[in-house]
């Protein structure tokens, strides 16, 4: 018995030890490191985790956290300043920004694309589609893969007289909010029955959990239809729907396409930069397509952490766009880059610009 | 013994020392106790009270309506439980069915029949199932079950008892039935290893009682069986408060849409995957608000249900009894 007791005390006292030690030489390792915060959108954060690495390996002194806890979840917690960045694909609303405790800007910093994907065993050319297509299959108007308004978008192609079954996500998410805004741009029935919003309630299909969820049923399920990030599709070696444009071309989403888009959009573009560039105008422009912002207060309450800030945002927008490609997102157009710069030479701490001139 | 503590009553001389030290360690002994159980209430109440208040906006702007609405469209700010409510209880109920006389055999069969040999692997085999987490249920649901069901069991289903408005709809393996068979498989484990240790408990004098009055393995078996009753009760009321909590592996396979269709080949929805699903992205404080409303319906629903749960296997059980 005593022996046991003194055997626990001692890998009690061990325990102690160790966690006492790893707390302690943590807290020295870091010494007079910088701590950044950040969270939301879960669509960019892949794209994050590289850029807090890469950025980690150039200053070994800054210390940049992302959490991916969606893009609702980040504005909140900007709002209530327990982060120092958040990050949203989706753009504040005017509520949003007035009941915050201080001006927030928006810095778009890089490009993400919503794709069709599908599953249809017999059909290996990829399927194309007009918008009132896409808009009638989601509202359930259209239940046959036959279709003829499926049909005229696809002349020659055959398609089997199989039951489409409609897969959207379940979870509150940026990517249906993409989704609904281009579809409540282009069809009237959808912006009065189902609207825009992260939660749509759509009229029909199977719920999936996240980008994965709505991957996997797809990929698993004969004759579905379904939305996602362009990533989750490649990744996949699903296929990708070419979508018809404002300018009546089908166009397959790529890094041209949807960085096209946001070129095209760029003169209505406002100055605070909140736009929506679904449904952009331009002959190879790709319809469904949005920015991920980083949202950050303009008056920054650390000097140090705000300059910090302000470099990584910078760094990430014009050296860290080379990490988009491989990560299938798009870089932004070099107009975008010019404008969102000097969106960052706003963010100050008591008055005087942060950024280096 | 000293003959002190024997006498309780009437005079009692002065407490020695080893008496005093004696109750006071009882008293240590007691109040440790009390503060676990009282921990467990102060546990409930709280996290009551904070869910109260949090959907206290939505139930002032909703009342008694967002129980029985039918509509849950956040965009539109309109939120009813009632889809969630169906979709839970019935998951529920199917994953019991299935999973109570499917975990009462096989702990009948580790118990009684199979030799040592056969067994320990078997229950080995049980208690790892109910250690997989529910994430790698539902990805297996996704990939394995749904189109196994979807080819080889929904079809043959539907044309032979099509006639029916359980079995209707398109069979895409995604939906409430799915959703029920994945939590039946979740919640057999914990059936099986709860019961196994009840049948266990029972001496084992009664089977040989039983025997030697000419019964036979089966009648036993009855005999033992109805003995358990009320423990198996409890089996299966726990069984049925993990199916009822259970989020991740329901989300992933039971297709996530709020309707109420009797149709089990339907897609459904439950309560504890809606907030799942949605608590991270909603920004708006009624949408909030009516999250976690659902929550504190869950927990009056787990409540009512286990309840009657209970009441209706103590008087199964009381029945059987009384034959046995």
């Amino acid at each position: 018995m005593y022996s046991k007791k003194f055997r626990f005390f001692l890998s009690f006292l061990f325990l102690v030890t160790v966690l006492c030690s790893s707390c302690f030489s943590g807290r020295r390792s870091q010494g007079d490191a910088i701590k950044i915060q950040g969270a939301g959108s879960s669509l960019i954060n892949p794209l994050m985790q590289k850029w807090v690495s890469e950025y980690g390996n150039l200053y070994s002194n800054i210390r940049i956290d992302y959490q991916s806890i969606g893009s609702g979840g980040g504005i909140k917690q900007v709002k209530e300043k327990t982060i120092q960045f958040g990050a949203s694909d989706l753009v504040m609303s005017d509520a949003d920004l007035a009941s915050a405790p201080g001006e927030i800007i928006h810095v778009p910093v890089i490009l993400g694309a919503v794709v069709l994907t599908y599953n249809l065993e017999e059909v290996s050319q990829p399927l194309r589609f007009s918008p009132t297509t896409i808009s009638d299959i989601f509202l359930g108007k259209i239940t046959q893969w036959n279709d003829e308004r499926i049909l005229a978008d696809n002349p020659g192609v055959s398609l089997p007289a199989a039951p489409v079954t409609v897969v959207h996500r379940s979870d509150g998410s940026g990517t249906s909010a993409i989704f609904t805004n281009y579809l409540s741009k282009v069809s009237p029935e959808w912006k009065e029955k189902v609207g825009e919003g992260t939660s749509p309630s759509f009229p029909v299909g199977l719920g999936g959990k996240g980008n994965e969820g709505v991957t996997g049923q797809v990929k698993q399920t004969p004759n579905t239809i379904g939305y996602v990030e362009l990533a989750y599709a490649v990744k996949n070696k699903m296929p990708v729907a070419q979508i018809r444009n404002k300018a009546g071309n089908y166009v397959v989403p790529n890094f041209e396409t949807v960085t096209n888009a946001a070129a095209e959009t760029i003169n209505e573009t406002p100055d605070d930069l909140r736009a929506s560039i679904t449904d952009a105008a331009g002959d190879n422009a790709y319809s469904i397509a949005s920015y991920v912002y980083l949202l950050l207060y303009k008056e920054q309450p650390d000097e140090t952490v705000g300059r910090t800030l302000v470099e990584f945002l910078t760094w990430g927008i014009n050296d860290g766009q080379r990490f988009a490609q491989p990560l299938y997102y798009s870089p932004l157009p070099q107009e975008m880059v010019k404008r969102a710069s000097a969106k960052i030479a706003l963010v100050s701490h008591n008055g005087s610009s942060l950024k280096a001139q | 013994m000293t003959p002190e503590q024997i006498d309780l009553g009437g005079n009692v001389p002065a407490p020695d020392e080893g008496r005093r030290k004696f109750s006071s360690a009882d008293k240590i002994y007691r109040i440790l106790l009390t503060a676990c159980a009282a921990l467990i209430l102060v546990i409930v109440i709280t996290m009551l009270i904070v869910i109260g208040q949090g959907s206290l906006l939505s139930i002032k702007e909703f009342g008694l309506s967002f129980l029985f609405g039918q509509v849950w469209d956040p965009i539109k700010g309109e939120f009813g439980a009632m889809p969630f409510i169906y979709g839970t209880v019935v998951s529920s109920i199917i994953a019991v069915l299935i999973a109570t006389p499917l975990s009462i055999g096989v702990a009948v069969f580790l118990v009684e029949q199979a030799p040592r040999s056969v067994a320990r692997p078997i229950a080995f085999l049980v208690e790892l199932l109910a250690a997989i987490p529910s994430v790698v249920y539902g990805l297996w649901a996704i990939f394995v079950l749904a189109p196994f069901l979807r080819e080889f069991v929904q079809p043959p289903l539907q044309s032979a008892l099509g006639w029916l408005p359980f079995f209707k709809g398109t069979p895409t393996g995604i939906g409430m039935f799915t959703g029920g068979l994945i939590l039946a498989i979740m919640i057999t484990p914990i059936i099986t290893a709860v019961v196994r240790d009840i049948l266990e408990a029972v001496p084992v004098t009664q089977r040989e009682a039983a025997l030697a009055l000419g019964a036979t393995k089966w009648e036993t078996t009855k005999i033992v069986l109805a003995n358990a009753s009320s423990g198996i009760a409890g089996a299966v009321i726990l069984g049925l408060g993990r199916a009822i909590g259970e989020t991740m592996a329901v989300t992933m396979i039971i297709g996530n849409r709020p309707q109420i269709s009797a149709s089990l080949f339907d897609p459904a929805y439950t309560i504890a995957s809606v907030i799942a699903n949605e608590f991270t992205e909603a920004t708006g404080d009624l949408y909030l608000s009516a999250l976690i409303e659902m929550g504190l319906i869950l927990f009056v629903v787990t409540f009512i249900v286990t309840g009657l749960a209970k009441l209706l296997i103590l008087s199964v059980g009381r029945k059987t009894q009384s034959i046995a």
